[in-house]
Order: C-alpha cells, then structure tokens, then sequence
C-alpha cells in the first residue's frame, strides 16, 4: 500500500462527473521539463475535463508549479504533447494562455490596491470609444463579472477597502472576462479564514457548473476532499496517480505523496538506552498552553523536556514550521501563553528566545540562515556576537578557538574558516548553522528541516548530532518532511494537519511510517 | 603580485595615478611640497585639505550604504551644520573668543546628531524606504538653513574659527587632520569591535541576521546618526573656509560626490560588504579629478561630464544584467522567468 509506480496507475478513468464534453479541454501527454541538471518534470500526463475541479498534489519539489508553468508556456517543455479544445498547442507565455481560455490565478493577489474593483478586473480588457476609455460600459462590464461570481460589491470602490478574499474573489472575476475555459488556481487559499475558503468554494462551484475546469492547488487536505472531483499526485517530478477524490482514501493520498522519500541512511534508529527517561519530578523546559496565531497555526498545546527530541509530522503547509516560529520567537504569538522553565515569559522576537536559549534554524537556509558574503568564522559567531553587541568584541583567541572547534567537531568542508559562506554546499552551509546555533550553547534547538536539499552523507551526520545533543541534555524539536527521519530520531511524535495539532504519540520501535501516514489522513481521529 | 591583481581597488588607484601622472606631465614640479614658516605647501597637500568634508560626508554614506540604505540628507546637513555655526557667532557678543568658535561646533553638531537620528528613526522606527527617509531632510533641510541664515548669506570674522578650514598643526591643514582623524579612528573601530561585521550581516542578510538576535534596528539608527554628525563636520570645515553661511549652495550635491566615492571604492550599493579603504581611494580620485582639470587648463564647466562618465562607467560595471550579458554573448539566451 506504498509506492505506486506508474504502471499500476489507474487507466483512464472517467471523468467523476460526467459533462456535457466528454473530452478533455486539456491533455497533457508525456511532459518532460528539464532545467539544468535536473529533470524537473518526466513523462508526466495531465487531463483536465470541463466541469471539474481538479486536484494537482505534491510535495514540495514534486513538479506541481512546473506542470502548471509548462501549460501556461512560462516553463519551455522538451518533451511531449499539449492539446487543448482538440488542438496542438504550445503557449508563448500566461498572456498567450489567458487569450486562448486559459486563465491563472496566483497565490498572492497580482492586483493593483490602489486601483477601483472595476478597474482591476477590465485592465488588459479595456473598451475603448473615440479614442479614450469607455469608463460606462468598462463599469458595466465588470459589474456583470462580479455578479457572476455571486460578490455584490461596489465596482467603483478601491480594490484596498476589502478583505483578502474579496480581492481573491476579484482576481478571479478579471480572470474569466476572458471567457476562460480553463482555471488556474495556485494555492488561493493560503492565506484565507475557513469562511473565506466557503466563500471562495461557493464560487468555484458556480464556476465549475458553467462548465468550466478549474485546476485547484492546496496543501489542505480537508479542502481538496471538500471541492475536488478528481486528483491527479505528482512525486519527484513523475506522475504517480490520477483517480477520482470519491475513490482515493485520504490515507492513501498521503501515502502515494510521500512514500517511497528516501530517509537519511541512518544505520539504525537512535539506540534505546540513549534515549534519556524522563525524570518524572522534573517539569517541563518549555510549555506552550493554547499558543497559536491567527493565519498561522491554531492554538496548540506542547510540552518540551531537556534530553528529548519531539519531531513534527506533518505535510506542507500542515503548520509545523509556523509552530517552531512560534516557539522561536520568530513570529509572535497573539493566542496563548509560553513557559519557560517555569516561569511564564513572553517571545516577542528572535533575541528574546536567545536570551532564554532557544535556538531556531529557518527551513528556508538561504533566505533566513545563510549570510552569504561572510565567512564561515563569521557566520559561526554570528550568533554569540549579536547577544555580546557590538562594543563588546569576542576576544580573536576565543573566536578562533571556537571555529576550529566547530569545524573540526561537525566535519566542515572547506575546514578554511575563511571561505565565503555562499561558497559551500548546501550540507556544509547547514554545519556552519548549527554551529552558529551551537556555539551559543542553547538548551532547547528547533530544527526546521535542518536535512532538506543535503547529500545523504550530511544527513547522517547531522541526525546523529541530533541525537547526541539530545543525549547531552538539551531539548530538541526536529521538523522534517522525511518522515522516517522523524520516526527515527523522535522520542515524542506531535502530528500536524491543516495548521492544527492533531495528535501526539511516543516514538518508539512500534512507530512506523505507515503509523504516522495514518495520523495525517485521519487527522489524529481514530486515537 | 596576483592579490593586487585581483583586488577590487586596483582600477580606482590606476586612475588615481593616472590623473596624477597627466598633472606632472602638464606641470613636471606640481607634486613637489615646499616648506613655507614650518607648513607644508603644495599641491599634494592641497589634495588632502580639500578632500576633508568629502572624506568625512563618504565616512558616514559607506556606513549606510553597507545597511543597504542610503543618506540623501548629507548636502543639507552641511548647510545647515555652517548656517548654525555662522549664525551663532554673528549673534554672539564677541565673535571672535575661542569660547565663542567651540560654542559654535558644540551647537552645530549636535544639531546635526538630532538630524541623523530622525533620519535612523524613520528608516529603522517607522520603516520607510531610506532614499525617501532622507530625501525629506534633504529637500526640507536646504530651507531650514535659510531660515536659520534669515535667507542671507551670513558672513562672520573668527580667528578661532577660521582655524578649522584655513589653520596648520604640526605643519600639516588642521581640516585634512580632523577628517583623516575621524577616518582613522573610524576604521579602527568598525574592524576592532564587531559593528563592521554585525553592519556586513544587516545589510547581507537582514533576515537572517534578525534570526540570529542582531540588534538591527539599533544598529540602522546608529549609523544614520554617524553620517549626520559627520556631514555635520564637514559643514563646519566647509563654512570656515569661506567664513560664510551659503544655505543654497554649500556642500550642494555632496551627496553624490559621497555616493560616487563609495562606488569607486568597490562598496555596492546593494549593501553588505564595505570598504572603508576603498572609500578614501575614491575621495581621493574625485578630489584630485578637480585638480586635474584646473591644471590641465579645461574649463571647470567640464567637470561634471568627467564625473558623469565615471558614474556610469561605475554603474555599469556594477549592473548584473550587463555582467550577465557580457559573461553569456554567445551562449544561451538567458532564460525569462515569470512568477
């Protein structure tokens, strides 16, 4: 019940709800994409039939934006067919697709604020008379769109004056002036409220009865099963499933998204007897009572020990990382309260958490860890430097003890404290996070997917160390979409799904992956 | 041999030589320095003095620009910084006692303090984009100074004063002193403590840097702070050396003059990285272009085309898309990428 390759794929499968238009609008055959070096999309098929919403799902990495950049002619394809209304075609670009019916809409809203509703909607379909704009039919026109959509708002009112999804309403509306066959819509609903999504599903479903395909992604489980008729899964750039949403069990839909990850090759689950027992008379390092925040993650409960890794499970976007954000200081909490070490304190950002030793490395190692143009003595110290200030200078013996120490203990390679940061692979950059972390001694370290785009060898190392610091005393929260690395190092497993925290189990030989998949579909409901 | 080679001031200090070479070439005897009632005379020397406000006003813009912000305000400051001092002699009852010239430079800098530190307030506080933070204070503050000035160009007579522009220590221009002090202690202190690292990791990585607990926002205010007191400085020097108040034209474009002098000197305006000695060779290069053109007999009128063509010879060189052009002619067409 894990991996399926594509031969046991299902064969063409009837659309789930038969249209007037048996044939696909669109049919992608045999798409490969290729970027330099890798192959980001190999062979893949895709069918999208009128009067359907239809599931792209995947993990990160897995192809979804390239599939849908392919259709849309941004991406440049090396192989394969693309046919829509039963013509060969092969776009210039989103302008060229949205003039032939096939319309996108972005996760973020592309619109102009400042501009009215009428004028977002009809820029790029503007009526023209004698020369100028015809601003009486242009509001005519975009009152007729917003109708449409079922949205009585004031065409000639500021697109600023309403909420996100409105305005994810109103890109919508601008995206079907053009009489669109075919909706895009990348992850609309990110950054929307349970009402806003009801809202926006209302929509759809008008949509889709009008005989329109609507390519939906999402990483919330829950909305795939409430608005999709079919899903087609994407892994590591191959096609892995197409099958209606009413025959594909949620627990199988997660299993066909990440079975078959390859884990670290960790020789063997951290040993038992490393594992520290907890001394029931000792509380707690940190506990978090009803932390949450809005958009975020939902208010959850957590208690942190020293000598103890709690992994996150979870999928993308299930919250795991807004979580240790949380926890980190990184993003401030407005729900709930945080303790630590027994006493109540507030996080309110990054430098606080330190002060209190808590060290968090960001999933996005270039955007949020990595300091490029520095050098690895520099990025090493970073951390200790900024809790000193700056009048106060680490003695030069010090620091140099420290690198070397560092360097040495965490195998870095160039072992050259003055290589440039940006210089390294992406394995070695981690190390000299760590160690960053390390150095300033925390006693609880948040790791989020502190594995992810490094070579297994790195990996291995980087789960022992793990393991070791652990053993050593200091709490430990280790986030990684992996989930057999997760498995393997967790004495405590928090299960996340939708941006809730769902179940907590104890790791454990008895464990497994499939337990953990389990979890994730059901959303913790069968405990 | 190979590190000169490759480093970034190689080119600035060519041109530097350069502009020199072509004045000895014009005048064989210009570089000489004379010894006149125990000061050092000559054109060299007078590289150093006029290269003081300049020196001082691109101390304070590379700090800034390392943050990746930028300091539009240091033209105005200056003006405002001499329309102070001037105006507070003038009204003073005896314009020309010492106590009279420090009370001035007290007065005058520390206003030009308070001007850099709403300049860091808005940028780092209220989080407007720097270029409009300090364009504010460098529209607004030019009228300032006429206020203060009453709209005329006040003109005072202090010995003490007058020391700071015109005066000699120990043989050398007590201007050139000041600034190449203020440089000095400067570099000194960003590459001794760890504000020239923690600035580097600001303007790389700011967030980043705000993950790892960098006081980014203390930081940001301090430098801002910096270059208003250093362009305050500068005005001083520029005011004792005319010993008038001119709250139209001094330090009028000095702003750019800095900026320039901070590209030349191999600090990218995209922040990060700095280079304090790159900074000087490029103060130097503006400075001694002035020199060159007067000695070559080319009208003044033409100076600002030279520096034109530096900038954009600079900019150039800067952008990646030309690097990318060049570096990829004949090759693949870069790809276009649309979100």
């Amino acid at each position: 019940m894990t991996a399926a390759t594509p031969e046991t794929r299902t064969a063409a499968a009837p659309p789930a709800r038969p249209g007037p238009h048996p044939e696909p609008v669109v049919s992608m055959t045999g798409i490969t994409v290729e970027f330099p070096g890798v192959k980001a999309l190999d062979g893949v098929d895709f069918r999208l039939f009128p009067g359907e919403v239809h599931a792209l799902m995947g993990e990160n990495g897995a192809g979804k934006s390239t599939l849908i950049k392919a259709l849309t002619g941004v991406n440049p394809v090396a192989a394969g067919s693309i046919v829509v209304a039963g013509a060969e075609t092969r776009f210039t670009g989103p302008a060229d697709a949205r003039e032939r019916g096939i319309s996108t809409v972005y996760q973020e809203v592309n619109l102009c604020g400042n501009l009215t509703v009428a004028e977002n909607i009809m820029l790029g379909s503007e009526q023209r008379r004698l020369g100028g704009l015809d601003w009486r039919s242009m509001r005519r026109e975009a009152a007729r769109h917003l109708e449409r959509m079922g949205l009585s708002i004031d065409p000639s009112s500021s697109l600023d004056s309403h909420s996100l999804a409105i305005q994810q309403l109103v890109a919508i509306s601008r995206a079907m002036v053009v009489e669109a066959q075919v909706l895009i819509l990348d992850e609309p609903t990110s950054s929307l409220d349970a009402g806003e999504v009801e809202q926006l599903f209302a929509v759809m479903r008008r949509l889709r009865d009008e005989g329109v395909a609507i390519l939906f992604v999402s990483h919330f489980l829950d909305q795939i099963y409430a608005i999709s008729d079919r899903i087609t899964v994407l892994r590591n750039g191959r096609l892995v499933e197409e099958r209606a949403t009413a025959d594909l069990p949620q627990r199988e839909l997660v299993s066909l998204m990440i079975a078959g990850k390859s884990g670290a090759d960790v020789s063997e689950a951290r040993p038992r007897g490393e594992r520290a027992a907890r001394d029931p008379e000792a509380g707690p390092l940190l506990r978090a009572i009803g932390l949450g925040r809005k958009g975020s993650v939902e208010p959850f409960d957590l208690e942190l020990y020293p000598g103890e890794v709690v992994g996150m499970a979870g999928l993308l976007g299930s919250g795991r990382t807004e979580l240790a954000r949380l926890l980190s200081g990184a993003d401030r909490a407005d729900a709930g309260a945080i303790e630590f070490a027994g006493e109540t304190t507030r996080l309110r950002t990054p430098r606080a958490a330190l002060a209190h030793k808590i060290a968090y490395t960001s999933e996005d190692r270039k955007g949020e860890g990595v300091v490029g143009d520095l050098t690895v003595r520099e990025n090493i110290v970073l951390g200790l430097q900024a809790a000193r200030g700056w009048m106060r200078p680490l003695p030069r013996a010090n620091v140099d003890r420290i690198v070397a120490e560092y360097i040495k203990a965490l195998g870095i390679r160039p072992a050259n404290p003055e290589a440039l940061l940006r210089n390294l692979s992406g394995g070695n950059q981690q190390k000299v996070l760590l160690a960053r972390w390390l150095a300033t001694a925390p006693r609880l370290l948040l790791l989020d997917e502190p594995t992810r785009g490094i070579d297994i060898g790195a990996k291995t190392e980087i789960m022992n160390l793990v393991s070791e610091l652990a053993s050593q005393g200091m709490s430990v929260v280790f986030i990684s979409a992996e989930l057999e690395e997760v498995v393997r190092l967790s004495d405590r497993i928090a299960v996340m799904r939708d941006r809730r925290k769902v179940a907590e189990i104890d790791g454990g030989e008895d464990v497994g992956v499939p337990q953990l998949i389990d979890l994730i579909a059901s959303g913790g409901q069968n405990q | 041999m190979n590190r000169i080679l490759k480093s970034r001031l190689l080119w600035p200090l060519v041109a530097l030589a350069a502009l020199l070479l072509a004045c000895t070439v014009r005048r064989p005897d210009i570089l000489g320095i004379t010894v006149l009632d125990g000061h050092l005379f000559g054109a060299p020397i007078d590289i150093l003095r006029n290269s003081a406000p300049l020196l001082l006003v691109a101390l304070g813009m590379t700090l800034v620009i390392a943050t990746r912000g930028i300091d539009l305000s240091v033209g105005a400051t200056v003006a405002i910084a001499g329309a102070v001092a001037m105006t507070f002699i003038a009204s003073s009852p005896d314009p020309g006692s010492v106590g009279t010239a420090v009370g001035a430079v007290v007065v005058a800098l520390g206003l030009c303090l308070v001007l850099g530190l709403w300049n860091g307030f808005l940028v780092s506080s209220l989080g407007i984009q720097p270029i409009i933070a300090t364009l504010i204070l460098m529209t607004a503050g030019r009228g300032v100074a006429m206020l203060i000035t009453g709209g005329q160009i006040t003109t005072v007579n202090s010995a003490p004063f007058a020391q700071l522009a015109s005066g000699f220590w120990l043989g050398l221009p007590v201007a050139a002193l000041i600034a190449y002090g203020v440089y000095g202690v400067v570099a000194l202190l960003v590459r001794r403590t760890a504000l020239g690292m923690l600035l580097e990791s600001v303007g790389i990585n700011p967030k980043a840097s705000r993950l790892a607990g960098v006081k980014a926002r203390t930081l940001t205010w301090t430098v801002y702070a910096l270059s208003g007191l250093f362009a305050g400085l500068a005005g001083l020097i520029f005011a004792s050396n005319t010993m008038a108040a001119d709250a139209n034209n001094a330090g009028l474009f000095i702003e750019l003059d800095a900026i320039l002098a901070v590209v030349i000197g191999g600090t990218a305006l995209s922040g990060g990285k700095f280079n304090l000695g790159g900074t000087l060779v490029g103060v130097l290069v503006i400075t001694t272009l002035t020199l060159t053109v007067t000695v070559l007999g080319v009208s003044p009128l033409v100076t600002p085309l030279f520096k034109a063509i530096v900038v954009v010879a600079v900019t150039l060189l800067q952008s990646p898309r030309l690097r990318a052009t060049l570096a990829g002619l004949g090759r693949t067409r870069p790809q276009e990428v649309r979100a």
